[in-house]
């Protein structure tokens, strides 16, 4: 089996702020196999964006990140500022408005960025790019390399940014939410267009959500984060089927679809600059037990490639 | 450049850029075109104060000079004035703006708290007292008003710099290694011109009108200079009277300033191409 395309090991993010340091990630670990796809899910707040920040190099000023590694393709980019994965991912952003300048033309913004990591003439690079807005169904692809941003809509946009980045034929490809700011209608076109892309050029996929229906119909597997820590990951149809965190089997009674009654999960996400101690989850967990506020839980191997962080996994929800 | 064929397409600022272009080949070859290029600075006591006539178009001022001669010699000095005090004003305000808007922190709240300063003394009554302190003239009149105007740089610069410091595009520059003065000047700011343009522009337009207004109060040029506003300052004692001798000066006054609003409209229309479609 060849190595992952990306593996975060015990990766810990801090931020220093106003209100003092901000644990914003600590020992999380996962791995995006090679023409695999990876859903990192998980509520506001909990470090899904600073996890895809710091794999691609951009986490913001005051950052540091004091223990872990970030692998890709076998190769540290922590330590070698992302010089060897330059060009090699691509990225969906959350929020295309502002993903390009508003200022210069969409197609010279990517063309600039092929000039740089892709292979080729200009002319190449304009056949491809031309190649690529077809793929992601823009409509008139050849006048749209000459529109600016703002001209076009919403989804279009989406669809422009998904061209962007895949231009560079990165070897993964990062998405963090990129369908939460569209309607229902256009999610379900830009979701059947990315799985597609992907299983059509062996992409590998790293798909940041906080919607288990659209993480169930893109990705192979997942890994539940919660405040800054994976609570579970494994295989997605295993772990939507039967999980075995509390948090993941309340996060998934708290979907409309699944549940009966709206259950919710008590409180809220802890502030980041003040993690409870032990497990994170400890005070809402309905099955919490006194040792669980001392030691965090270390990732029990449940087989089957499924991990959960925590040691009362088998006992029934009260 | 399809920014300049827009502009040309609009007839209104197209105008306006007329009016800006003509005044600027009249400074250019003023003392070429004025008649009597000499009456900038002669009298002819004999000949004070004619009406209009074939052989003074604009009549004669209370020294015997040649009006139509005096507002094309200044012509020169109004464009001087503006085009200056605005590239300096440009020169201190982006910097700061960019500079402000960028860091967080002390840094940027002192600078955006000077310029707070700066927008809260009136601008006519801090050139006026400049005028006093330094000697009056044209000089000290320049430096107030650049003192005066680039506060509205800063701003606008500051406002644009802050709305796009946390944009994706940004954040992607800093990941792949762009020093902050690259993405500042090149990126950035191409984001605020469209603003600081139309800024300038109109900013030239009212230059000119404070500079003439100051040389009306005695602040700014001095006698026998052929400024404009000075010129209507010295028609006063002569109104009824002699009519022309205020009127056209004040009319090219109303002109230039126009011309210059017009061009500014026309130029943010043209320049900046989210709000293209706001005219069609």
């Amino acid at each position: 089996m060849s190595p992952p395309v990306l593996q975060v090991e015990g990766l810990a993010v801090r931020l220093r702020g106003e209100g003092g340091v901000a644990e914003i990630l600590d020992d999380v670990s996962l791995s995006v196999p090679r023409g695999g796809t990876l859903g990192v899910v998980g509520e506001s707040g909990c470090g899904k964006s600073t996890l895809l920040r710091a794999i691609l190099g951009i986490l913001p000023r005051g950052a540091e990140t004091p223990r872990g590694a970030i692998l890709f393709e076998g190769r540290d980019i922590l330590s070698d500022r992302a010089e060897s994965a330059r060009g090699r991912i691509g990225f969906v952003p959350q929020d295309p408005y502002l993903s390009l300048n508003p200022v210069f033309r969409a197609g010279d913004q990517i063309l600039e960025i092929m000039r740089r990591h892709a292979r080729g003439s200009r002319r190449d690079h304009r056949d491809r790019l031309v190649e690529l807005f077809r793929a992601v169904q823009l409509p008139d692809p050849v006048a749209a390399l000459r529109k600016y941003p703002h001209q076009f809509s919403g989804g279009q946009r989406q669809r422009l940014l998904i061209a962007a980045a895949l231009a560079c034929d990165p070897a993964l490809v990062v998405a963090d939410e990129p369908t939460t700011a569209l309607d229902v209608t256009t999610q379900r076109e830009i979701l059947a267009l990315l799985r597609g892309l992907v299983t059509e050029r062996g992409l590998s996929l790293l798909f940041v959500t906080h919607d288990l229906g659209v993480l169930a119909s893109v990705c192979t597997e997942v890994a539940v984060l919660y405040a800054g820590r994976v609570a579970e990951a494994g295989p997605t149809r295993a772990v939507l089927d039967a999980p075995r965190h509390p948090y993941t089997r309340m996060l998934l009674a708290c979907h409309p679809d699944r549940a009966t009654d709206l259950a919710g999960i008590p409180g809220t996400v802890p502030a980041a600059t003040a993690q409870p101690t032990g497990c994170r989850f400890h005070p809402r967990c309905p099955i919490v037990h006194s040792g669980c506020a001392v030691e965090a839980p270390p990732m029990v191997s449940l087989g089957e490639g499924r991990a959960v962080a925590c040691p009362w996994h088998e006992a029934a929800l009260a | 450049m399809t920014a300049l064929r827009l502009l040309l397409r609009d007839r209104v600022a197209a105008l306006g850029g007329l009016i800006v272009l003509f005044a600027l080949v009249v400074a250019i070859f003023a003392p070429w075109i004025a008649p009597y290029p000499d009456d900038a600075f002669e009298s002819h006591i004999m000949q004070r104060l004619r009406p209009p006539s074939a052989e003074f178009p604009f009549g004669t001022d209370n020294l015997g000079r040649d009006i139509l001669s005096r507002v094309i010699l200044g012509t020169r000095n109004a464009l001087l004035v503006a085009v200056a005090v605005v590239l300096a004003a440009m020169a201190i305000g982006v910097p700061i703006g960019l500079a402000a808007g960028w860091r967080e922190g002390w840094l940027s709240e002192t600078l955006m708290r000077v310029t707070d300063v700066f927008l809260a003394v009136p601008q006519l009554i801090l050139a006026l007292a400049l005028g006093q302190l330094i000697a009056p003239g044209i000089g000290a009149a320049m430096v107030a008003l650049a003192l005066t105007y680039w506060p509205f740089f800063a701003r606008t610069v500051f406002a644009e710099t802050r709305r796009l410091r946390s944009a994706l595009f940004v954040d992607a520059l800093a990941g792949i290694g762009a020093s902050p003065a690259r993405i500042l000047f090149l990126h950035v700011l191409p984001n605020a011109a469209p603003a600081v343009l139309v800024r300038a522009t109109i900013g030239m337009g009212f230059t000119i009108l404070t500079a003439a207004i100051l040389g009306f109060l005695g602040v700014g040029a001095a006698p026998p200079s052929p400024d404009w506003g000075l010129a209507v300052s010295e028609a006063r004692q002569h109104l009824p009277e002699a009519w022309w001798f205020p009127t056209f000066p004040g009319l090219a006054i109303l002109v230039l300033v126009l011309g210059f609003n017009l061009l500014g409209d026309g130029l943010r229309d043209a320049a900046d191409p989210r709000l293209r479609r706001s005219r069609r």
